[in-house]
C-alpha cells in the first residue's frame, strides 16, 4: 500500500477503524439492521395476546386449500384485501373487523395491500354460487363498472391440485394441526366436497361448517372453478360473531 | 486445462440434474423451469469451454479495471427497464380497459402485475445496482474486481433468476407474498447468486489499494447484507415436493404479515434506497467534479438510515390485526426516518454548492438533481402516510401506488438513467454520449410522465378513500364499491398517459445508449446555454460626429 | 401493570433518553474537529488520478 498522508493509527476505537475494516463494517451493519426486526417480529411469536383464541377457526379443507392456492396463483391478492379494519364504514360495508385468529392457519397470509376490488375477508355466503360463476367468467355481466379480468378458463380446467396429502403434510410441518385422518383422506375429501348430495358428515365433523356441493354447476367434473368458489364461500364464515362479541377485551 | 474441464463437467452434471428434475416434475411449471435451468447450464458449459483461453487472462491483467460485467450490466439495465415499463403501461391500460386482459390465463392483471413490479425493481433496479457497484467498488478501491469468474457468474446467474421469476409469474408460480413472489427453488438460486455477489464485492474491498473504504461502498455493503437477511427470513417456506413448484410459508397470519412487510418495506429501504444512495454518493460528486458536501453527514446518514429503516415495516399494517404496539412502533420510526432521508438528500444536493450553474449546462446533473428532488418528496410523503390517521384514508387506495411511483420513477429511475449516461461513454471508450440534447428530451418526457402519474394517483386515491367512507344524511353509506371504481376511471387514463410519457423517455434513453455503444456521435449544437461570440464581445466604435445644422 | 405498559413506559422515558444521548454523542463524535483532515481526504479520494494505475496520488 502506498504511503498515506495521515497520522499513524492511534490505539482504541474510532470510526476510522470501521472505515478500514470491511468485516467489522459489515458485521456492525448487520447488527444495526437486525435490531429493529428482532424487537418487532420476535415478540409476535411468544406474546400470547397477539392471537386471541377464537371459537370456530379451523384449518382449510382440501378443496378450500386448493381454491386458496388458485386464488394466490391468479394474484387475486394484488387487488383484493382480506383484512377489514375497525372503522364504521368498513364494518358496515364488509362485516365485523378481522381478528388475528382468523388468519392463524394462513400460510402465507393474504391480507393484501390494495383494494382495486372490494375486501373479501367476509365474502363467504354473501352471493350465490351462480353469481360467483357468472362473475368469475365475465365480471361485467353482473357488475358493469367492474375492471376485474375474466376467469372463464377456471370452469374449463379440471382441478389438478396435486397430492393433497402431501400438501397437508407440508402444512402440518409448519404448524397447522391436521390429523392423521385428515391427511389420509385428503384426496378423497377433495372430490367429495365438490360433489352434490354426497355424504359429507365425516368431513364436516372434522371441518365444522365445511360446505359440500357442486360449486361450479357442472357435475361432470371437479374444476378449478369448484375449488375457487368453495374457498370464496367459506371466507369469513367460520367465526360466529354474535358469540365472539363477549371475547373482545373492553377498551 | 483441468480447471476448465472440471467447470464444464460440473455444469454438464447440473444440466443432467435439472433434466432429471424436469422428467420427475409434479407440475408443468416446474418442468418448464427445470428445462430453462438445464438450458442455462448447457449454455454456461459451452461458454466456459469456448472462452477457456480468455478466462485465463481474466484475473491477471491488473493494469485495467474489469469492466466487462459492468458493460453487460448497462445493456441489461436498459433492456429490462424498457421491458418493465412496457409491462407497467400495459397493466395500467388493463385497469382502464379490462378487455386488454385478453381472456387468457397468462395475460390477466393478477399475473402481469408481479411481472411489472419484479421487472422494474429486481431486473431494472437490480442490474443497475450490480453494474454500478462493480464499477464503483473498483474505482473507489483502486483495485480490479476480485474473483472475475465469480463476478460473471453473478451477472448471468442474476439474469437467470430474472428469467425464472418472470416466466413463473406468467405461468402462475407464486408464493403469494408481494415483491417476494418467486417460489422456493428460485429463492434458493438467488441466495447462491447473492452470496457470490457478497464475495465478489467484499473481496474487492479487501484487496483495495486505498486505506479508506469510500462511503458509497458502505451503502452497497449494507444493501447486499440486509437484502440477504430479508430474503432468507421472509422466504422461509416448506416445499410440498422437491420436484414441484408449490411451497408453504413457514409463518402464518399475523407473524407472516409482519415478516412480509418487514421484508417489503426494507426491500424499498435497502434495495431501492441504500443501494441507490450508494450510486448517489459516487456519481453525483463525480459528475459535479466536486467532493460530497459533507462527508461527516454521510456517516450519520448511513448509520441512522440503516438503523431506522428496518423498524418501519409495520406502517403497512396499520389498523389491521397486528398488535397496536407494533403499529405504533412502526409509525414512530417511519416519522423519524424522515430525518436521515432528508439529510442524505441535502448532502447530495449541496454537493452542487458553488456549481449550481451545472443544472443549466449539464443535462446529467439536471437529471440527478431531479432524482434527489423526488427522493426528498417521496421520503416526505412516506412518513406522512405512515401517520395512522392519514393512513386510514390512504391505505388500500391508489395514493399508495402514486407514492411508490414518485419514488420509483422519480428517484430510482432518474438516478439510474443519469448513472447510465455517465457510464456509457466511459465504458465503451467514446468521446461523449451519442447526444446530450436527447437527454433533455428524456428529462422532460420523464418529468411530465411522473407529474401525470403521481397527480392522477393522488386524486384517484383520495377520491376513492373519501367515497368509501362517505355517509349520507340518512346515516347509510352513500357509494357502492363499484361506483368508486367507476369514479376513478378518468384518473386511470391519465395515469396510463403519464406512463406512456415516461416509457417514451426511456425509449429515447435506450436509443441514446445504443447509439453511444455503436460509436456514433450526433451532430448537434453544443450544450452551453449562453453562446459566446468573440466578434461581438468588444466595445462599439465611437459614432462619427455629425455637424450641427 | 401489563408487560405492554411497562415496556411502553420504559420506551417513553429511559429508552427515549438513552437513544437521544446515544444519537447526540454519535453526532458529536462524528463532527469532532480532530477528524477534519481525515474526512476531507476520504471525500476527495474518488478524484485522485482517476482511472489510472493505482500509484497516482494528488
Amino acid at each position: 500500500m502506498a504511503s498515506h498522508p495521515e497520522t499513524p493509527r492511534k490505539a482504541g476505537f474510532s470510526h476510522r477503524t470501521l472505515e478500514r475494516n470491511i468485516t467489522l463494517l459489515g458485521l456492525l451493519s448487520l447488527v444495526t439492521v437486525a435490531i429493529g426486526g428482532i424487537v418487532e417480529i420476535a415478540p409476535l411469536f411468544w406474546v400470547d395476546s397477539t392471537i386471541e383464541k377464537v371459537e370456530g377457526v379451523r384449518p382449510y379443507t382440501p378443496l378450500e386449500l386448493a381454491g386458496r392456492n388458485i386464488y394466490m396463483r391468479e394474484g387475486c391478492y394484488v387487488c383484493h384485501s382480506q383484512m377489514v379494519r375497525p372503522f364504521k364504514d368498513e364494518v358496515e360495508r364488509y362485516g365485523h373487523y378481522s381478528l388475528a385468529a382468523e388468519s392463524m392457519y394462513d400460510h402465507p397470509f393474504q391480507w393484501g395491500s390494495k383494494r382495486t376490488g372490494p375486501d373479501l375477508a367476509r365474502v363467504g355466503g354473501r352471493y350465490s354460487d351462480e353469481w360467483h360463476r357468472e362473475h368469475l367468467k365475465d365480471p361485467r355481466s353482473v357488475v358493469p363498472e367492474s375492471i376485474m379480468p375474466p376467469y372463464a378458463f377456471l370452469a374449463e380446467k379440471p382441478l389438478k391440485a396435486g397430492d393433497m396429502a402431501a400438501h397437508f403434510k407440508a402444512l402440518r410441518a409448519v404448524g397447522v394441526p391436521y390429523s392423521d385422518k385428515d391427511i389420509a383422506s385428503a384426496n378423497a375429501d377433495l372430490t367429495l366436497q365438490a360433489t352434490q348430495d354426497a355424504d359429507a358428515s365425516d368431513l364436516q365433523a372434522r371441518f365444522p361448517k365445511a360446505q359440500a356441493r357442486d360449486f361450479d354447476g357442472n357435475p361432470q367434473m371437479v374444476s378449478e372453478m369448484d375449488a375457487l368458489i368453495a374457498y370464496l364461500q367459506m371466507l369469513g364464515t367460520l367465526v360466529d360473531f354474535k358469540a365472539a362479541e363477549a371475547q373482545e377485551q373492553p377498551k | 486445462m483441468p480447471a476448465t474441464l472440471a467447470k464444464s463437467g460440473g455444469l454438464f452434471l447440473a444440466m443432467v440434474v435439472a433434466l432429471v428434475a424436469m422428467a420427475q416434475a409434479q407440475d408443468s411449471a416446474f418442468a418448464i423451469h427445470m428445462g430453462i435451468m438445464a438450458l442455462a447450464a448447457l449454455i454456461a458449459a459451452v461458454a466456459v469451454m469456448a472462452t477457456s483461453s480468455t478466462t485465463r487472462r481474466l484475473g491477471h491483467d491488473e493494469s485495467h479495471y474489469d469492466d466487462a460485467p459492468v458493460r453487460w450490466g448497462v445493456i441489461a439495465t436498459t433492456f429490462w427497464g424498457v421491458v418493465g415499463l412496457l409491462a407497467g403501461l400495459f397493466i395500467a391500460l388493463q385497469l382502464a380497459y379490462p378487455v386488454l386482459n385478453l381472456g387468457l390465463e397468462y395475460t390477466t392483471f393478477g399475473r402481469l402485475r408481479p411481472l411489472h413490479t419484479s421487472a422494474v425493481i429486481f431486473a431494472f433496479g437490480g442490474n443497475a445496482l450490480l453494474c454500478t457497484s462493480f464499477f464503483v467498488v473498483q474505482r473507489s478501491c483502486r483495485a480490479r474486481l476480485a474473483f472475475p469468474g465469480l463476478a460473471r457468474f453473478v451477472f448471468w446467474g442474476y439474469q437467470l433468476f430474472i428469467v425464472l421469476a418472470a416466466t413463473g409469474y406468467v405461468l402462475g408460480v407464486t408464493e403469494g407474498k408481494e415483491y417476494a413472489e418467486p417460489e422456493w427453488y428460485v429463492d434458493l438460486w438467488l441466495t447462491v447468486v447473492w452470496v457470490a455477489y457478497l464475495i465478489v464485492f467484499g473481496g474487492t474491498v479487501l484487496k483495495r489499494r486505498e486505506p479508506h473504504i469510500y462511503v458509497a461502498n458502505w451503502f452497497y455493503l449494507a444493501f447486499i447484507i440486509t437484502v440477504a437477511m430479508l430474503h432468507l427470513v421472509n422466504n422461509l417456506s416448506l416445499p410440498v415436493s422437491l420436484v414441484g413448484a408449490k411451497s408453504y410459508s413457514a409463518f402464518a397470519g399475523v407473524q407472516d404479515a409482519l415478516t412480509q412487510w418487514w421484508y417489503g418495506h426494507n426491500a424499498v429501504g435497502f434495495f431501492l434506497t441504500a443501494g441507490f444512495l450508494a450510486m448517489m454518493y459516487y456519481f453525483v460528486p463525480k459528475q459535479a467534479e466536486r467532493p460530497v458536501y459533507s462527508y461527516r453527514l454521510s456517516i450519520i446518514h448511513f448509520w441512522s438510515l440503516i438503523f431506522l429503516y428496518i423498524w418501519a415495516g409495520p406502517h403497512h399494517l396499520h389498523y389491521t390485526a397486528l398488535p397496536d404496539w407494533a403499529q405504533s412502533l412502526g409509525m414512530v420510526f417511519s416519522i423519524m426516518l424522515w430525518m436521515p432521508s432528508w439529510g442524505g438528500m441535502i448532502n447530495g444536493l449541496m454537493t452542487l454548492n458553488g456549481a449550481w450553474d451545472k443544472i443549466r449546462t449539464d443535462p446529467i446533473i439536471r437529471m440527478m438533481v431531479l432524482a434527489l428532488a423526488f427522493y426528498g418528496m417521496s421520503t416526505f410523503e412516506g412518513p406522512m402516510m405512515s401517520i395512522k390517521s392519514v393512513n386510514s384514508l390512504s391505505h388500500y387506495t391508489d395514493w399508495t401506488i402514486g407514492h411508490v411511483h414518485s419514488g420509483a420513477l422519480g428517484w430510482n429511475g432518474m438516478i439510474t438513467f443519469a448513472c447510465m449516461y455517465y457510464l456509457a461513454p466511459r465504458l465503451w471508450n467514446r468521446q461523449r454520449l451519442y447526444s446530450l440534447r436527447l437527454i433533455n428530451w428524456h428529462f422532460w418526457l420523464a418529468t411530465g410522465g411522473i407529474v401525470f402519474y403521481t397527480a392522477s394517483m393522488w386524486v384517484a386515491g383520495i377520491t376513492q378513500g373519501l367515497m368509501w367512507r362517505e355517509y349520507g344524511a340518512d346515516g347509510y353509506l352513500v357509494n357502492s364499491f363499484a361506483e368508486t371504481v367507476a369514479a376513478i376511471h378518468p384518473m386511470f387514463l391519465l395515469r396510463a398517459f403519464g406512463g406512456l410519457l415516461y416509457l417514451s423517455g426511456a425509449l429515447v434513453f435506450a436509443w441514446n445508449i445504443a447509439m453511444t455503444i455503436a460509436g456514433r456521435i450526433r451532430a448537434e449544437a453544443p450544450m452551453t446555454e449562453t453562446p459566446y461570440d468573440a466578434r461581438a464581445d468588444r466595445p462599439l466604435p465611437a459614432p462619427a460626429l455629425q455637424p450641427a445644422e | 401493570m401489563s408487560g405492554y405498559d411497562t415496556l411502553r413506559h420504559f420506551a417513553d422515558s429511559w429508552g427515549l433518553l438513552a437513544m437521544t444521548i446515544l444519537f447526540i454523542s454519535f453526532v458529536g463524535f462524528t463532527f469532532r474537529p480532530g477528524a477534519n483532515r481525515r474526512h476531507h481526504d476520504a471525500a476527495h479520494m474518488i478524484f485522485r488520478a482517476d482511472d489510472q494505475s493505482n500509484q497516482g496520488r494528488e
